[in-house]
């Protein structure tokens, strides 16, 4: 009797081993995901390669879908109050965290919490600070925790108060700053809780490895609400810091998906593997920053006979060989909240020549010519592109009498640079955070006086306008969508006519997809949530 | 030469002690810092994070808080990676290193050798010059143009081995970045071998042994080959460091989790701990290679005599 029972057992664990050999060959996703993630914890990342992994492994109130709208995530609905400042979220009744337990409102009031406090020191903390008195809290002006416009009504349901109307902050609420945290775990486990075997998620995938320099690895939770829908049961993220490489890798077959290629290599890709390569719009725009608290490019007219003697068209199809699309205004195409007609100057499509001639009669107006040319330094940090698009602009300016010094750094010192207004024309680049027209336009404000020091942000270029100033004030206040857009278009022709900076192209994400992966949808955030795609083998 | 060795030892501190101090500094000067990313931060924000790693403190405290922490073992997070500290990050990727400068260093030294050894014995014949030949190649092509052909060629073409990538146990993974790392260093030991080789073997001792009658076999290995090692191990020590420390491309070019790229990258992005963690770890991994290959000098010339 014993005997047959062992053997029973015996067979029944063998059949089952059989049946686990044969049918259970996981799916997985091995993404080439670039950099190497300086943390998992969403308070402290601020990367995009830092978001492809932590948006898998955390969910917050809102989520994306594939085109990367914002849709429910770990909240069900939500209302909004009519003057648009308090929103109440309903969390999901099974929303769960990877540990078993339930996700509370709590969870969120803890994130946010930790967030602002000035102990956290995050980075992207201001992405957030729409909410009422999370500015004045990471600050150090408030120092009760209780007083932060994000309340637990109770277990599923959470109330965030606004300083003020917000109208993309729901998009916010996609950023990973918006994103619930254990704070038991962050207590039990300090700095290593994001470590595998400690890391707590409530998305779709758990982190069960991590080897620095190398790759990450996730599994799917049996916890998320959506399970039973996701098609891809595993995803590496690999590092793939040398695109040349990473391209070897893929068509080695080793990689599904690539986050980034050689420009170069777009041609090669588009005949070699057709279909594969996408190139797509993305939320960003490509500029010289103009210092204008100093001169000479405190002058408009010179600031106009650099800008309008720099031909886009070429940079992007031929400088690059990725295709970007000339930029002449501030706000990227396809930005939300922005309804009307892009800003396109009646001088961008005039022809070449005249322009140049016009911007040669500028210069002259103001003492330069080819015999006495404007001398400027052209700043950049040290990149392949950078330099390809530096010679080139310094050449179209040589022919209007202005003779460019090339002077490339690492990053650091590059933006170490342009804070300190240690510069004539500098290059930089700017990705919206979140997809909202004034995100970008926040870039042209007048600094502001903060313990006796002026704090310029990320207005390099010191533009100060009064009139732009208080269209964007005039913006912010206002609840009406098309009327707010109306006051932002006209601080962009504002800015814009009076060349606030020379906006070169709009960014383009560059991802290369292998054809067995499908749900892969280009959008403008370059967001692609792996719940979204499925692979053949 | 235990007293010798001991010595060469307690002179290390004060060199590690110098090297802190020196990279601390010019660290320090150095323009642009950690946070100098492509976005302004905040103020406050700036503030809280500068705060968090003490960086708001003079820089003669910041010294004296690093210092101490070293003297403990801790050499203070990472301001870059901030889910590891930065003895933690070497922790993990040392054993790597060291895994994968020691393989190419034994295969390149073994190979190398024998090429040279190889190409000395048929000075001015065809297999000499046939090795003198490819000898050059991994000295003039740069390792990440070579790691990127033979990814081509033995990863994408043929499918022989993966291209990259690299998970605990998959030894595969490690033939090709091995191969590359492995090369120049080779291709060095094959030219001083074959260098001293030749001259050995055109003393007048090795003319007497050969006039005594005795077989090319027994000259070589007998004679030959003791004194002809004197330059090469000299070499050894150096190249030993230099695959430790030159592991950058290989690491960067196959994503493999060493320490070699945090020697560069680190000090692009300022992150000030990791830089100084991995410099002290190289001085010292040096110091202790040099001390090594002394003891073994003197063991091979008794013309060296320590003292």
């Amino acid at each position: 009797m014993k005997i047959s029972q062992v053997l029973k057992a015996v067979a029944t664990a063998g059949a089952l081993a059989l049946f686990m050999a044969s049918g259970a060959s996981a799916v997985t996703l091995n993404l080439g995901n670039g950099s190497e993630p300086g943390s998992l914890d969403p308070h402290k990342v601020s990367g995009d390669w830092e978001n492809r992994i932590v948006g898998e492994y955390l969910e917050g109130l809102v989520a994306e879908d594939a085109k990367s709208n914002a849709i429910p995530g770990q909240a069900e609905s939500w209302t909004i109050s009519d003057d648009g400042t308090v929103y109440t979220f309903k969390l999901r009744a099974d929303a769960m965290w990877s540990d078993g337990q339930p996700v509370v409102a709590q969870n969120f009031v803890d994130a946010f919490q930790r967030l602002f406090d000035p102990k956290t020191a995050s980075e992207y903390a201001y992405l957030q600070f729409p909410i009422k008195n999370s500015a004045k809290i990471n600050g150090g002006e408030i120092t009760d925790f209780n007083e932060l416009g994000v309340k637990a009504i109770d277990d599923k349901t959470l109330e965030i108060t606004l300083e003020a109307s917000t109208p993309f902050f729901l998009s916010a609420l996609t950023h990973y700053t918006a994103f619930p945290i254990r704070k038991d775990i962050i207590e039990k486990f300090g700095d290593q809780w994001t470590q595998p075997g400690n890391i707590v998620g409530n998305g779709p995938y758990q982190i069960v490895e991590w080897v620095p320099g190398s790759y990450l690895r996730g599994v799917k939770s049996d916890t998320y609400y959506g399970k039973d829908a996701l098609k891809i049961d595993e995803i590496r993220w690999d590092n793939t810091e040398d695109l040349t490489a990473a391209l070897n890798r893929y068509r080695a077959g080793e990689l599904d998906i690539l986050t980034d290629f050689p420009a170069d290599q777009y041609e090669f890709l588009k005949s070699n593997y057709p279909d594969q390569a996408h190139v797509a719009p993305f939320l960003g725009v490509y500029y010289y920053v103009l210092n204008q608290s100093k001169p000479p490019l405190d002058n408009v007219n010179i600031r106009k006979a650099l800008s309008i003697s720099v031909l886009r068209d070429v940079i992007g199809p031929d400088v690059l060989g990725t295709g970007e699309l000339p930029a002449y205004g501030w706000v990227p195409p396809g930005t939300s909240n922005y309804e009307g007609a892009q800003y396109l100057p009646a001088w961008s499509q005039e022809p070449y020549d005249q322009r140049v001639a016009e911007a040669k009669k500028l210069m002259e107006e103001a003492g330069y010519t080819a015999a006495n040319p404007l001398k400027l330094q052209l700043r950049y940090n040290t990149n392949e592109n950078h330099q390809r698009i530096a010679v080139a602009i310094s050449d179209m300016w040589k022919q209007i009498g202005v003779e460019v010094e090339l002077f490339n750094a690492e990053t650091a010192v590059h933006y170490d640079a342009l804070r300190a207004g240690d510069f004539n024309v500098g290059r930089a680049g700017w990705l919206l955070d979140y997809d909202d027209a004034s995100n970008s336009l926040d870039l042209l404000k007048t600094g502001v006086m903060q313990d006796g020091e002026m704090n310029w942000g990320n207005n390099y270029g010191r533009y100060s306008n009064p009139e732009f100033d208080k269209l964007m004030v005039d913006a912010s206040n206002e609840l009406d969508l098309v009327k707010r857009a109306e006051l932002m278009h006209k601080a962009e022709a504002t800015a814009m006519d009076q060349f606030a900076a020379i906006p070169i192209y709009w960014y383009v994400s560059k991802n290369v997809v292998s054809p067995k992966i499908s749900g892969f949808e280009d959008n403008a955030k370059d967001v692609h949530r792996v719940r979204w795609l499925s692979k053949a083998e | 030469m235990l007293s010798y060795a001991l010595r060469r030892v307690l002179s290390a501190i004060p060199i590690v002690f110098i090297t802190i101090t020196v990279c601390f500094f010019i660290l320090r000067l150095a323009p642009g810092g950690p946070f100098d990313g492509e976005r302004a931060l905040p103020p406050d924000v700036l503030r809280n994070l500068r705060a968090y790693y003490n960086l708001d403190q003079p820089l003669i405290v910041q010294f004296f808080i690093y210092v101490g922490g070293v003297l403990r073992g801790d050499f203070g997070p990472s301001m870059v990676m901030q889910d590891f500290t930065v003895s933690r990050l070497l922790a993990i990727g040392l054993p790597f290193t060291l895994m994968l400068g020691f393989t190419a260093f034994i295969l390149g030294t073994v190979g190398g050798f024998i090429a040279g050894a190889l190409a000395a014995v048929n000075q001015n014949k065809w297999p000499d010059y046939l090795l003198v030949f490819i000898v050059l190649i991994p000295l003039i092509i740069p390792n990440f143009l070579m790691a990127n052909i033979v990814q081509l060629v033995f990863g994408v073409y043929l499918h022989w081995l993966p291209v990259g990538g690299y998970k605990p146990g998959q030894i595969m993974n490690l033939v090709l970045p091995v191969i590359i790392l492995s090369m120049p260093h080779g291709a060095r030991v094959a030219r001083l071998v074959r260098g001293s080789m030749i001259e050995v073997l055109g003393t007048n001792y090795i003319r007497t042994a050969r006039s005594k009658g005795l077989g090319p076999s027994l000259i070589l290995t007998r004679h030959a080959l003791k004194p002809a090692l004197l330059p090469v191990v000299s070499y050894l020590g150096p190249g030993l460091s230099y695959l430790l420390t030159g592991s950058l491309v290989v690491e960067q070019v196959f994503a493999l989790p060493g320490i070699g790229k945090y020697f560069i990258t680190a000090a692009l992005n300022r992150d000030y701990g990791l830089v100084l963690g991995t410099t002290v770890l190289y001085v010292f991994i040096i110091l202790v290679l040099n001390l090594i290959v002394d003891v073994l000098y003197a063991y091979l010339d008794p013309k060296v005599r320590l003292r």
